[in-house]
């Protein structure tokens, strides 16, 4: 203890030290002065605001121990059986071992990314149901509307705000993921993981972002925030329960006899899987899987012609990224009609006070 | 009077076959401080949309300060300052900051916007409370504090909708008062619209009746009752007399009477159980108290009855069917 009291007084009476923490003194002090007197824009002002409302807020903070929780127990669960998976595999030098930390599941939790495709939606709808509404009901909008801005600063700065927020847990929670990692199993990933990481997390932020369109959207529509909030869930539990019955259902009415050609199985196979893609979890899901999963080689059924002559080898980046292409485009045509249909019907908004 | 600082001409607001505003004309002046009066649901707040370009009329112009709100929504905010009725703040933040986020909107620097905000705290009577929770601030309070943050912008013009609703009797009195002193102080224009007669009548220069989408008249308080009222009499003096003193035979009565008639502006004069009324076309106070003093009868009050606001609004609306449609 004495030592460390002796180390850190010779630590502060070093006069470059000193030197140094002054001159970065100074330069903070020119910063602040400078920033004092710096007008900014004020659509950042409004993503500024949002931003730390949504950091300080208590919704936000639950849902990312939420996630958080369930990302460090998955994790948790993929390097217990990593060991039982590297004794089990086949070729001892998979090269894409690395990506097993975010698939690998025994079954008692599942995997990070379908973690992510379960709770992304809440995490959308929490951080969207009540962006207008509640600026509505509080008597904000009309003030902040009599302010020199124009009309869609507001609602793009929401969106911009939300999905920084987003952005940046997810990228946190991925690179703690991968950090911890690299400390337990001791290996690195490659450049090419890396790479499929951080594809997978900009498409987690894009799921996100759909499902918080959504959610802005309902808002705008519904006065009140709890039917928001419930309509955004409803449209939710649709779409991961009922629409895989109703899909699975009309599946069962429509199949074709034993007796049919391999064309008429194949057409049907690929409308049933057409009307499955038609849910964003769906497409979040197959795109997830690919990328995260080298040797996923196609998401529709594939013929004895071509999978013959194949090589039984993982995909390169390149080519996964060109099979997840369809959803990819898929999630963000979906995003960008909520977006749009939010927008438009903000500007034909008439903004009265309560 | 001076130049016109919002302009209204033929405004028209349609919701569907309703015209909550119809063909509207409207001027008010720089400087002055205009009441827009009428009962709810009579197009005021509307109005006041339109001219901030929060809503597009169906037709007619709306100019303020030169600028069309329709076209220029942003630089006709630039100028205005708004304070809708029951305005709100974030709750979560304390009143300081939420002032200083509407100061950084109108593109103020920190620096700038804390001095500013900090001066207007001050001279609302906010700074006490200026670190604590909006969450927290009583109705009164949170008046005046949107009334700071209509001026934080360093507006040309001011328009408070309903501003005095929901206060208490004092509350009230000091939030006009502090209008008034503001207005004179920064050379504000000041829109107030209000169903309330006798705060408007209070503060206002000039007043505008406002009923189902239509002005029916405009001008100060004692001009419009002058033309409201020009059947009647503009004035009524009431004295109250010591009934003791008089004579059984009623021949002081007549003699006072008489020389109360005799009096310039007198229209008519009465007599009931104590109280004369003296109704007259101009302010004879004066010469009415001389009058009944040198009579010799004993003058316990003499009052002056002035049309208020109440009679304007009685006057406009006993006829009208503004609220035919509740009945």
């Amino acid at each position: 203890m004495e030592k460390l009291h002796n180390m850190v007084n010779q630590l502060k009476s070093n006069t470059w030290l000193i030197r140094i923490g002054n001159t970065v003194n100074r330069f903070q002090a020119k910063v602040n002065e400078r920033n004092a007197h710096r007008v900014v824009h004020p659509f950042w002002i409004i993503v500024r605001k949002e931003i730390s409302d949504h950091v300080r807020s208590w919704r936000f903070n639950v849902l990312l121990f939420l996630i958080a929780l369930t990302c460090f127990g998955s994790l948790y669960t993929s390097i217990t059986n990593l060991v039982d998976e590297l004794s089990r595999s086949s070729n001892a030098d998979d090269p894409f071992f690395f990506l097993k930390l975010f698939t690998l599941s025994d079954g008692s939790l599942p995997p990070f990314h379908v973690f992510v495709g379960l709770l992304g939606p809440l995490l959308g709808i929490g951080l969207g149901f009540d962006a207008i509404n509640s600026e509505h009901n509080s008597g904000t909008l009309s003030r902040i509307m009599s302010q020199p801005i124009h009309r869609d600063y507001l609602i793009n700065a929401k969106f911009v705000a939300a999905l920084t927020v987003i952005s940046v847990m997810f990228f946190a929670l991925g690179f703690l993921v991968m950090g911890f990692g690299m400390l337990i199993i001791g290996i690195p990933p490659t450049a090419e993981e890396f790479l499929r990481v951080i594809f997978f997390l900009l498409l987690s932020v894009l799921y996100v972002a759909f499902w918080l369109n959504l959610a802005v959207f309902l808002s705008i529509r519904f006065r009140q925030a709890a039917t928001s909030a419930l309509s955004a869930i409803a449209i939710w539990l649709f779409f991961t329960v009922f629409y895989q019955l109703i899909v699975s259902m009309v599946a069962k009415a429509m199949a074709p006899p034993d007796i049919a050609s391999q064309g008429q199985l194949l057409g049907y196979q690929q409308f049933f899987v057409n009307l499955m893609r038609v849910v964003p979890s769906q497409l979040y899901a197959d795109a997830t899987t690919t990328l995260l999963v080298p040797s996923v080689r196609s998401l529709g059924p594939l013929t004895m012609q071509q999978a013959y002559g194949a090589i039984p080898s993982p995909l390169p980046l390149g080519q996964s990224l060109l099979i997840v292409w369809p959803q990819l485009t898929g999630l963000i045509a979906a995003t960008l009609v909520c977006f749009a249909l939010s927008y438009i019907s903000f500007m034909r908004k008439e903004i009265r006070s309560r | 009077m001076g130049q016109s600082i919002i302009e209204l001409k033929g405004l028209t607001k349609r919701y569907g076959d309703f015209a909550a505003v119809d063909h509207l004309d409207l001027s008010v002046y720089k400087g002055e401080i205009f009441g827009l009066l009428g009962p709810n649901g009579a197009g005021k707040s509307t109005t006041i949309l339109m001219m901030l370009g929060l809503t597009e009329p169906t037709s007619g112009t709306v100019h303020v300060c030169g600028i069309d709100s329709t076209v220029n929504p942003i630089d006709v905010k630039r100028r205005v300052g708004y304070l809708p009725d029951d305005v709100g703040f974030y709750e979560h933040l304390n009143g300081r900051e939420n002032l200083l986020y509407t100061a950084r909107l109108n593109h103020l620097s920190v620096h700038e916007a804390s001095s500013r905000v900090d001066h207007l705290l001050k001279r609302v009577g906010l700074h006490k409370a200026a670190q604590k929770k909006v969450g927290k601030y009583s109705r009164g309070m949170r008046q005046r504090l949107g009334l700071a943050d209509v001026l934080v912008k360093n507006p040309e013009v001011i328009i408070l909708d309903e501003p005095t609703l929901g206060i208490d009797p004092i509350g009230v009195r000091e939030f006009l008062n502090l209008i008034v002193a503001l207005s004179r102080e920064e050379q504000l224009t000041v829109l107030l619209s209000s169903h309330h007669l006798h705060q408007v009548q209070q503060v206002c220069d000039r007043v505008g009746i406002f009923v189902a989408g239509s002005l029916l008249a405009e001008g100060n308080v004692t001009a419009l009752s002058r033309a409201l009222f020009s059947d009647k009499e503009p004035y009524v003096i009431e004295v109250v007399v010591d009934t003791a003193g008089i004579d059984n035979d009623g021949t002081q009565l007549a003699a006072v009477k008489s020389a109360l008639l005799g009096l310039n502006h007198v229209t008519s004069v009465t007599f009931d159980e104590g109280t004369w009324r003296v109704g007259s076309s101009n302010d004879i106070r004066a010469d009415v108290a001389r009058t009944v003093v040198n009579s010799g009868m004993g003058l316990l009050s003499l009052t002056m009855k002035e049309y208020g606001l109440d009679d304007i609004y009685t006057k406009y609306f006993e006829g009208g069917d503004a609220y035919g449609k509740i009945a």
